[in-house]
């Protein structure tokens, strides 16, 4: 513990802590405007400035402390001991004031139409100082909004380059696909090189515009598209919600966190207008038989193992464009959502006497990369058209039943639609980090052995792999070990693959989940201090510190398909196998049972993603 | 200004000229990361930019003086801390000249064209239309041979009538 003095008042914070930290035990808030406690400060807003007594060094005043003309900016300063504080006095609080009028002079200031009103940081705590007017001229450049994902929007007009969204990028999902670009006042937060967010390495994770503290990376709002639909008296209006949904919507109503609110979601979905409210448990029960199947396969023909499998688009794309040479290992089991959507529109309209072309797939989600899940490529038009029409994230289907005015919790509980409607509840545990590959290797385990009751999964944490658990189940005899990391941050990942290369201690699944825990609103986790405090502890936890940067060393290794058959390096790859899930045959009809290959064509082993290479060449960080 | 060295000027250097110079350095110079010094630094250099082309305002000295307080305190390298330096320094001793720019809309160095007057002496003015031929902006009047005058708001301060005239009848100030 370092013991300091914050105005005057003696408090002790943990060694590493930062003048934030210390003066939150003498009950201040330092303002902030740049600071996100999941990040490494970035200290580019100098608005936490604070003044540090230091000794006198005239000798009249026999070492007294006396305030230092220069201020400190506290997110980035670490505490030490004895060190002396004054969180506020007239000068500091002018200087910020000023800091945060520079700030707005260059702003657009057009709230009413921003999608972050009433959440952005910048609002706040322009509305904490009283800003009424500001006395320094207006000067907002004008740059062109990116809304070429159809996840994410990037309005760089409205920046205030605080660097949050390239730390997220590049530190914690080691994708590196955003970038300051520019320097001095030419500054402007954009994808590496200059080109198009759809054009970048970006995975559509959706992190940055979580981190963003105002509204300049915000997610893609589809809500027109769904009234549109509703409007249609023409089409059938389905709906599917995931699991991890179900708590995030009560949240954004207010209600206590935690709170089950699924029934009060079918109501609610189908007081908007849906015909149909589908629950995303159901296919998550196929897509557990569809690669728990798969598995039995591949273990028991010898296929390529490990498995690796992932209901994250963003993930999927993370390791086609970053790790290619392992696209053969995926699971070829589709999301739950997208076979929920195919099934929608091909098996549901048939049993009802319903043209397919008619029906509308809605899908609530918690994540903007299902988004772009559903256009990923042809794969996910199983039915013939595009199988799910439109994601929706929790918030914006928060701001629907807001928008129709549907008092969302004096709304009875009632039952999803059946068919697809009903499940067994080994789907529930999809919402946590590993539950796809728990639940889809007890479904194996009962499948091989024979057994009615599956062994219970202990998983161990690995010691110094930060986010990463094992577990290791016999399946008559052979011991199949398990792996399950969370983040795509670079340390956990590139070890377990690294591992998974040199092959010793092998999992034969790993499993990986986008994000360290249950998604707060829809876009992943909220900004921790957003978060309720009883609840950050739990989803700060798994943060891992920074890493040294740069691109994961995989291109040297050879292929382990390559080493295990014993062929150069370079040689052609063997013909692809298409490996057709036998589950999913087994549960409905075969048009729909191909598990698709989610690896589209240009990915395909042996071709290396060029995009891969652009933010490591290109980012230069400014000093 | 600035580095601490010292510059020796004589009267025929403008002191908010000179704080400009040395502000679009800085401003060229800053790496953007951080708000004061990013923002704070072309807003300075444009109010100077204003003052100098005889628009600014007393309330402006306010805000300048806002900015470089800011800048100087909560900027995050020595480039932003003391890139205000100069406005700091001149606005301090030579408040003068800041207010006559600002109050006379003159610079008594003669330094910012935009507040030079140039003038037709009427009693030196032979009326021989040289200068009003040579002016780019249609500003200079007169007969033939009688005293021309210049209209203040065409004239674009370029000099060329005073270059001119072979009677020494313009002059600037
Ligand atoms: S980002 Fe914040 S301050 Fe800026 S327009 Fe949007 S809500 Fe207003
Ligand atoms: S969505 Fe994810 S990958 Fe794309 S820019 Fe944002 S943080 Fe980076
Ligand atoms: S886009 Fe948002 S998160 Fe990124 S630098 Fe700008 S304000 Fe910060
Ligand atoms: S003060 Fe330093 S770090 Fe900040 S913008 Fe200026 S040059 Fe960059
Ligand atoms: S050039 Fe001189 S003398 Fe001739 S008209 Fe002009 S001011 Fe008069
Ligand atoms: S200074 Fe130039 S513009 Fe003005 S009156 Fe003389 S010639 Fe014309
Ligand atoms: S919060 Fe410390 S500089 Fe922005």
């Amino acid at each position: 513990m370092i013991s300091l003095e914050v105005n005057g008042v003696a408090v002790s914070v943990p060694k590493g802590s930062n003048l934030l930290a210390a003066a939150r035990a003498a009950n201040v808030k330092i303002p902030t405007l740049c600071y996100h406690p999941d990040l490494k400060p970035g200290a580019s807003c100098g608005i936490c400035v604070v003044r540090q007594l230091v000794p006198s060094r005239n000798p009249a005043d026999n070492g007294k402390f006396v305030p230092s003309p220069k201020l400190l900016r506290a997110c980035c300063t670490e505490a030490t001991p004895g060190m002396k504080i004054i969180t506020h006095d007239p000068d500091i609080v002018q200087v910020r004031k000023t800091v945060l009028e520079l700030i707005l002079a260059n702003h657009p200031n057009d709230c009413l139409q921003c999608p972050r009103s009433g959440s952005c940081e910048l609002q706040a705590i322009a509305a904490d100082f009283g800003i009424r007017e500001n006395p320094f001229p207006k000067e907002v450049v004008h740059h062109d909004v990116d809304k070429s994902t159809p996840s994410i929007v990037l309005n760089p007009d409205k920046c205030i380059k605080c660097g949050r969204c390239a730390e997220v990028c590049q530190e914690m999902q080691n994708v590196w696909a955003l970038e300051f670009i520019g320097r001095g006042e030419k500054t402007v937060m954009a994808p590496a090189a200059g080109v198009k967010l759809a054009d970048s390495p970006c995975i559509k994770c959706g992190q940055c515009s979580a981190h963003c503290p105002v509204g300049a990376i915000y997610e893609n709002d589809e809500t027109a598209k769904v009234w549109a639909a509703l409007q249609d008296p023409e089409k059938v209006c389905l709906v599917q919600i995931a699991p991890a949904v179900r708590v995030a919507v009560g949240e954004a109503f207010g209600m206590k966190p935690g709170a089950l609110t699924t029934g009060k979601i079918y109501a609610a979905l189908r007081r908007l207008g849906f015909d149909k409210v589908f629950d995303t448990n159901f296919s998550a029960d196929v897509t557990i038989m569809e690669e728990g199947t798969e598995f039995i396969k591949r273990f028991t023909e010898g296929g390529e193992l490990p498995l690796l499998t992932s209901c994250c688009p963003a993930w999927t794309d993370w390791m086609e464009k970053y790790a290619p040479d392992f696209t053969g290992n995926f699971s070829t089991a589709k999301s739950p959502q997208q076979m929920l959507s195919a099934l929608a529109k091909s098996y549901w309209p048939e049993k009802n006497g319903v043209d397919p072309k008619k029906v509308h797939v809605t899908s609530i989600m918690p994540c903007t990369a299902k988004k772009y899940e559903i256009s990923r490529d042809e794969y996910m038009s199983a039915s013939g058209q595009q199988d799910t029409d439109v994601v929706l994230t929790t918030r914006e289907l928060a701001r629907m039943i807001k928008a129709a005015g549907i008092d969302f919790e004096s709304l009875p509980e009632e039952p999803a639609d059946k068919l697809l409607g009903a499940y067994t509840g080994a789907g529930t545990i999809f919402g946590v980090t590993g539950g796809v590959m728990e639940a889809a290797l007890r479904t194996a385990y009962c499948l091989i052995t024979g057994d009615a009751q599956p062994p219970s999964i202990d998983f161990q944490a690995v010691r110094g792999m930060d986010g990463v658990k094992t577990a290791t189940i016999d399946i008559k005899g052979t011991k199949v070990n398990i792996a399950v990391a969370h983040q795509m941050g670079p340390q956990e990942r590139r070890q377990a693959a690294l591992r998974l290369h040199r092959g010793d201690g092998v999992p034969r699944r790993l499993h990986r989940r986008r994000w360290p825990a249950l998604p707060g609103d829809g876009r992943g986790p909220r900004p921790a201090h957003r978060r309720p405090l009883h609840r950050r502890r739990k989803v700060d936890a798994p943060h891992v510190a920074p890493q040294p940067r740069g691109p994961v060393p995989l291109q040297g290794l050879p292929r382990r398909q390559d080493r295990r058959a014993g062929r150069q390096e370079g040689a052609p790859p063997p013909p692809h196998r298409l490996q057709a899930g036998r589950g999913l045959q087994l549960l409905v009809r075969p048009r729909v049972a191909y598990a698709q290959r989610r690896r589209p064509r240009r990915f395909r082993r042996g071709r290396s993603f060029a995009c891969c290479l652009l933010p490591t060449a290109a980012s230069s960080r400014r000093g | 200004m600035g580095s601490g060295g010292l510059i020796v000027m004589d009267e025929t250097d403008c002191v908010v000229d000179i704080a400009k110079f040395y502000l679009d350095f800085t401003v060229d110079e800053s790496c953007g990361k951080c708000a004061p010094c990013r923002i704070g630094g072309r807003k300075l250099l444009n109010y100077l930019k204003k003052i100098t082309a005889g628009r600014g305002t007393e309330q402006d000295i306010a805000d300048m003086q806002a900015i470089c307080d800011a800048m100087n305190k909560a900027s995050l390298c020595g480039l932003g801390q003391t890139a205000s330096n100069p406005v700091r320094s001149t606005l301090r001793y030579f408040m003068d000249e800041y207010m006559e720019h600002i109050r006379d809309k003159k610079c008594r160095a003669g330094k910012c064209s935009r507040l030079i007057q140039y003038k037709i002496d009427a009693a030196k003015c032979r009326g021989c239309t040289m200068c009003a031929k040579k002016c780019p902006a249609g500003a200079i009047s007169g007969e033939l041979k009688q005293p021309h005058v210049i209209d203040q708001s065409k004239c674009v301060k370029c000099g060329a009538c005073e270059a001119t005239c072979k009677f020494g009848a313009i002059s600037h100030a």
